[in-house]
């Protein structure tokens, strides 16, 4: 049997107390965030998981005017693409900055990985509650300022 | 492996439909099998090609529907294909693999869609399920968002300005309608200029509304099946000529997005199968869901250098009597895009070409003997690349 070592639940509950944890491969080196079965670079299965710096660099981002279903309420926002110090990227919210006024000058600045959770009227995805709402379970990840 | 030929061809009108998207299947359907002058129990197996029909009209299971709807017999397998926006060039893909290999010899291949009865916003989470949602997805990415996020990494990582780049990335929306303008069948018929591209209102910064192509309902179909019966069937046969196909990974995974790795990886098989090289093409149908990914779409098949395209654009060199010419039928852009139909409206456009049958419309390209076609799906999760020859 195999089992997986750090599924998205357990994943989520670290990062909302504050810890981004991945894992560090033994074969090879590198380091896989998101977790995922097997090393991302060379696909071995003898990785331990790690907790990461929580530190990234912002590459790339956009500012997203029109929504999918379920995030009308939080429009406009940033969804921008990161580089953690220890390689993989990340893509998240970047937050604590007026959407209306962020321009390129943010490529290049260094970020702190968070999470927030789902809007909750997001639909189809993940586990829902008696509400009818999603479960806090889904989180986005977040990108601060650091 | 047995040589391949695509018989007939259909397609509806792209637009706004009425139709359900199994009556659209029906009409595009039964134009390629009336086309292929052939009967509906001719055919041996149906790959259909939908992503939506359970959101669009709270329709699952269409493909036994669609195969009884046109008259399949009942012992006919039909198979749905979910390859997001490229769900009918895998389709094709796949009845090239079943009759080369000598399981069938004659496939409908196709795909239907019915977009437009989501509504924008419904449309938009739909397509956002695209992308890998437990660890992206929930930021709320949308499509023009992926793309957005490359526009921004191709400008810096070529030292192309910003305002440069969506210059010429408003070029490709002018072209691609220019082209759509002669297209019967495509969803909107009217050129544009660099001047109302770049004043549309903003989608996902820096894609503005003219850098989208559109949420579309519409079907297409085409018959695969071997030479020897094709010769019977049609008198101009088109060869698959090679086929390549990849798996991306999420975004985040992605290293380095402006090299699209799935793409390079689909074009290659495709090539090698083929035994042709990127020079040979004479005319393509290009993923141009954005104006920025035709661009980055023509480096990776290896029409450009990497980071030379935009400029290839600004010259003209992807018009119709260009260097390569690109998306004649308007591309995904102005002809529209039904998802799961599209790869097979693509084979649909390029078939015409080899055939020779656009000279009346105005944009056929002149003497073409071999045709691409490439659909992508989701933010680069699915790669499919089909080549087509007059000759086998
Ligand atoms: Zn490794």
């Amino acid at each position: 049997m195999v089992t997986y070592k750090l599924p998205h639940k357990e994943f989520n509950e670290a990062l909302k107390s504050g810890k981004l944890m991945g894992f560090k491969c033994n074969s090879c080196g590198a380091y896989t965030c998101p977790p995922k079965i097997n090393c991302n670079e060379c696909a071995s299965m003898d990785m331990v998981v790690v907790e990461f710096k929580g530190r990234a660099e912002i590459k790339s981002y956009t500012i997203i005017r029109v929504s999918p279903e379920g995030f009308e309420g939080v429009v406009p926002y940033i969804v921008a693409l990161a580089q953690l110090e220890e390689g993989p990227n990340l893509v998240g919210n970047l937050v604590g900055v007026d959407p209306d006024k962020v321009t390129d000058e943010i490529i290049g600045k260094k970020v702190k990985i968070g999470c927030k959770p789902a809007p909750p009227n997001v639909k189809y995805c993940g586990p829902i509650g008696k509400d009818g709402k999603l479960t806090p379970e889904m989180v986005a990840i977040t990108f601060s300022l650091m | 492996m047995r040589k391949v030929c695509v018989a007939g061809v259909g397609m509806t009108k792209f637009g706004k439909s009425e139709k359900s998207s199994i009556e659209m299947f029906a009409e595009a359907a039964m134009e390629a099998i009336i086309g292929s002058n052939i009967k509906p129990s001719d055919i041996q197996c149906l790959y259909l090609g939908n992503v939506f029909g359970d959101f669009e009209e709270g329709q699952a299971l269409m493909a036994p529907y669609a195969a009884r709807e046109i008259g399949l017999s009942v012992g006919t397998p039909s198979l749905r294909f979910e390859g997001a926006c490229a769900s009918a060039s895998m389709a094709i893909r796949d009845a090239f693999v079943a009759v080369a290999g000598g399981f069938y010899d004659v496939v409908l291949a196709g795909g239907t869609e019915r977009e437009l009865a989501m509504g924008t916003p419904l449309a938009t989470r739909t397509f956002n399920m695209a992308t890998e949602q437990y660890y992206e997805g929930m930021t709320g990415l949308t499509f023009p968002g992926v793309f957005a996020i490359l526009s921004r990494l191709y400008s810096k990582k070529y030292g192309i300005p910003l305002s440069k780049l969506k210059e010429r990335m408003a070029m490709v929306a002018v072209k691609n309608h220019k082209n759509g303008a002669k297209n019967p069948l495509a969803q909107f018929r009217k050129e544009i200029t660099v001047e109302e591209v770049l004043s549309g209102p903003m989608i996902a910064e820096p894609l503005q509304l003219l850098d989208c192509c559109p949420f579309t309902d519409g079907a297409a179909a085409i018959i695969i099946t071997t030479e020897e019966k094709a010769k019977k069937m049609v008198e101009k046969p088109v060869y698959i000529l090679g086929v390549g196909q990849g798996s991306g990974a999420p975004l985040y995974r992605q290293k380095d997005f402006t090299l699209i790795e799935s793409r390079v990886a689909a074009a290659k098989t495709a090539y090698a199968m083929a035994g042709i090289e990127p020079k040979d093409i004479d005319v393509a149908e290009v993923h141009d869901c954005f104006t920025i990914a035709e661009i980055v779409a023509t480096e990776c098949l290896g029409f450009f250098d990497f980071g030379t395209a935009s400029e290839a654009v600004e010259k003209g060199e992807t018009q119709i009597g260009g260097r390569i010419p690109i998306n004649p039928s308007g591309g995904l852009k102005s002809k529209g895009h039904p998802i799961g139909a599209t790869g097979a409206a693509q084979a649909y456009e390029i078939v015409k070409q080899l055939r020779g049958e656009f000279v009346e419309r105005g944009t056929q390209v002149e003497g073409a003997k071999i045709g691409l076609t490439d659909t992508l799906g989701g933010d680069s999760g699915v790669i499919c690349n089909i080549l087509f020859g007059i000759k086998g």
